[in-house]
């Protein structure tokens, strides 16, 4: 239990970080109504690029802004798989992550895993999150200021805010409008095809920030750190809508929930860590397992559980 | 104002299921003309709709829109001319967007969409003032999900939204056919009512004769991929359901204007 507490810190910070890739999920699964798996390799992406970057000592928001223009590019593969070649989005995003590993690796100069080089104090104190941030402020040889919790959950509202605010503007409500029916935003002269690239590239820009973050926080990148991150991203976001769907109506507190939602996942798989003696290579099982009963649940739901009341139909005018 | 000039289109070609569903159509209307379109089902009344709006390439002829060669025009390009009702009424709007912003939306049709704010405070009292108008109780709902309106409710909107930004067309493709009969004749007044005060160029498909006798100004209809009958002015306002038919079946030469027409 004590070993339990004495982790959450770091599952919350790992959860944060997370979330801000379920954030990028969010937008195409939930507003653009598209499956994305690019988030696979784009995790790694961002990761590679950042590290390889930050340890040729470029400047740390240099480096992150070009994991984030990497991750667009990715998103940009998919999207015009998608729209220009008439791929199923779904296949668009296996044949991009799957050209990912190579590029990715190539990235890392053809290692599977590059570290940063944090017993270096001087890199170490470059870096806008670490491991190390968490036990250096609780023994008080950092300020409270640098706790990753603190630094990114300001991220990620500065985040939710740049979101919040674009997607309120003519541009952004094309693209919801673009993901909540194509026909009709076609019938106001929106161009489904450019707002679907643009989602995609949006999000996967998101989820390549995040592992850029994620890569600073462990002080590697991995060929395979993004193994899996669909599941976990879509599992922020429903355990986002589940625990907050009633309460969070506003689009911002949307997004907030999906990145509590991950920070929830966190605590659950730490909790499964701490708490018993499993196997950490069944995490991945279980987190299928859990996403895949948080998806039938709604179709159940409406398959077994349904009112006779006819819903729609009604023409009250 | 529309001219299309010798439009085919085949879908499925070459395989089993081949549809010649246009077969050579021509037709222009004026400024101002109000055309209902009727036929049976597989006539080629909204596959000729589509064909204006673009929701596909035709095989042959051409379409122009005020002078505008629009044939080659992807279909949210000519969005930039042409306003839309469909029969579905779930098609004509975004569910999960509030109904101020499904206006807004409308508002900017054929505009470019960049990073202003997409509601502007103007426009929330425009559109309150417009929905009043509309008699529908929607005036003080303007954030709710548009997802919560009725089948009728839905259509009236997606109205305003096609004339919000006057279009140079405004195509009604049997957008009251999904409605019950009192609604429907709802909508349609609404329609007529709308298009008067703007003196949009509309082309109205539906079902009902009678509805496409007393609507408009012109009346054509479609058989077979073509446009068989081509009736206006005084003409068309003399015209009965039962002539209507008898037209039809000298047109077609054949008597199964009944099973095919009278379905409605």
């Amino acid at each position: 239990m004590l070993n339990f507490i004495g982790a959450l810190p770091g599952a919350v910070s790992q959860g944060l970080i997370w979330g801000l890739m379920a954030i990028g999920v969010y937008i195409t699964y939930k507003i653009l109504d598209i499956a994305d798996l690019t988030v696979d390799g784009s995790f790694c992406t961002g990761g590679a690029v950042f590290v390889v970057l930050f340890g040729q000592g470029v400047n740390i928001w240099a480096a992150m802004l070009a994991a984030l223009l990497a991750g667009m590019l990715a998103g940009l593969a998919t999207g015009l798989l998608h729209t220009a070649c008439g791929i199923p989005a779904i296949l668009a995003g296996i044949l991009t992550q799957l050209g990912l590993w190579s590029i990715n690796l190539a990235i890392m100069g053809m290692k599977a895993n590059v570290a940063i080089n944090v017993t270096n104090p001087d890199n170490l104190d470059r870096l806008l999150v670490s491991l190390r941030f968490v036990q250096d402020v609780a023994k008080g040889n950092r300020p409270f200021i640098r706790h990753p919790i603190l630094v990114v959950g300001l991220f990620t509202a500065a985040v939710i805010a740049v979101l919040y605010a674009f997607f309120g503007t003519e541009l952004g409500a094309a693209l919801r409008a673009t993901g909540a029916n194509p026909n009709m935003a076609r019938a106001q002269g929106i161009n489904t095809d450019t707002g679907k690239v643009l989602g995609l590239m949006i999000s996967n820009g998101l989820v390549a920030l995040s592992g850029a973050l994620l890569s600073q926080y462990q002080s590697f990148a991995d060929s395979s750190m993004g193994k899996g991150a669909i599941v976990i991203g879509l599992a922020a976001v429903i355990i986002g809508q589940v625990v907050f769907g009633k309460v969070f109506r506003n689009f911002a507190l949307k997004l907030l929930a999906v990145s509590i939602g991950a920070i929830i996942y966190y605590i659950v798989i730490q909790a499964v860590v701490s708490l018993s003696n499993i196997n950490t290579n069944y995490l991945k099982l279980i987190s299928a397992v859990i996403v895949a009963v948080f998806l039938a649940i709604p179709y159940w739901k409406g398959r077994y559980f349904t009112k006779t009341s006819h819903k729609g139909g009604s023409a009250h005018a | 104002m529309l001219e299309i000039k010798g439009i085919w289109k085949t879908f499925n070609a070459g395989t089993v299921n081949e549809k010649q569903a246009l077969r050579g159509v021509d037709l222009t209307l004026k400024e101002g003309d109000f055309c209902t379109v009727i036929g049976g089902n597989g006539a080629g009344k909204s596959t000729m709709l589509n064909a204006v709006a673009g929701a596909w390439a035709v095989d042959e002829g051409s379409i122009s829109i005020g002078g505008a060669d629009v044939t080659h025009l992807p279909e949210h390009k000519r969005a930039a001319y042409i306003g839309r009702v469909f029969q579905d009424p779930m098609m004509g709007t975004a569910p999960s967007m509030q109904i101020i912003e499904n206006l807004a939306l409308a508002a900017r049709r054929g505009q470019r969409r960049g990073l202003r704010w997409g509601i502007t405070r103007e426009e929330k009292t425009r559109y309150q003032d417009m929905l009043q108008k509309l008699d529908l109780g929607l005036e003080d709902r303007l954030t709710s999900k548009v997802g919560l309106l009725s089948g009728g409710q839905r259509q009236a909107l997606t109205l305003l939204m096609a004339s919000l930004k006057k279009p140079r067309l405004l195509l009604l493709d049997e957008h009251t056919a999904a409605l019950d009969p009192k609604t429907a004749a709802k909508v349609l007044a609404l329609s007529d009512k709308i298009v008067a005060e703007s003196g949009l160029t509309t082309m109205m498909v539906t079902h009902n004769m009678k509805d496409a006798i007393q609507h408009g100004n012109r009346l054509i209809m479609m058989y077979d991929g073509k446009i068989v009958i081509d009736v206006s002015g005084e003409e068309k306002k003399k015209l009965t359901v039962p002539q209507l038919l008898e037209l039809f079946s000298k047109v077609s030469g054949s008597d199964e204007a009944d099973d095919k027409l009278l379905l409605s």
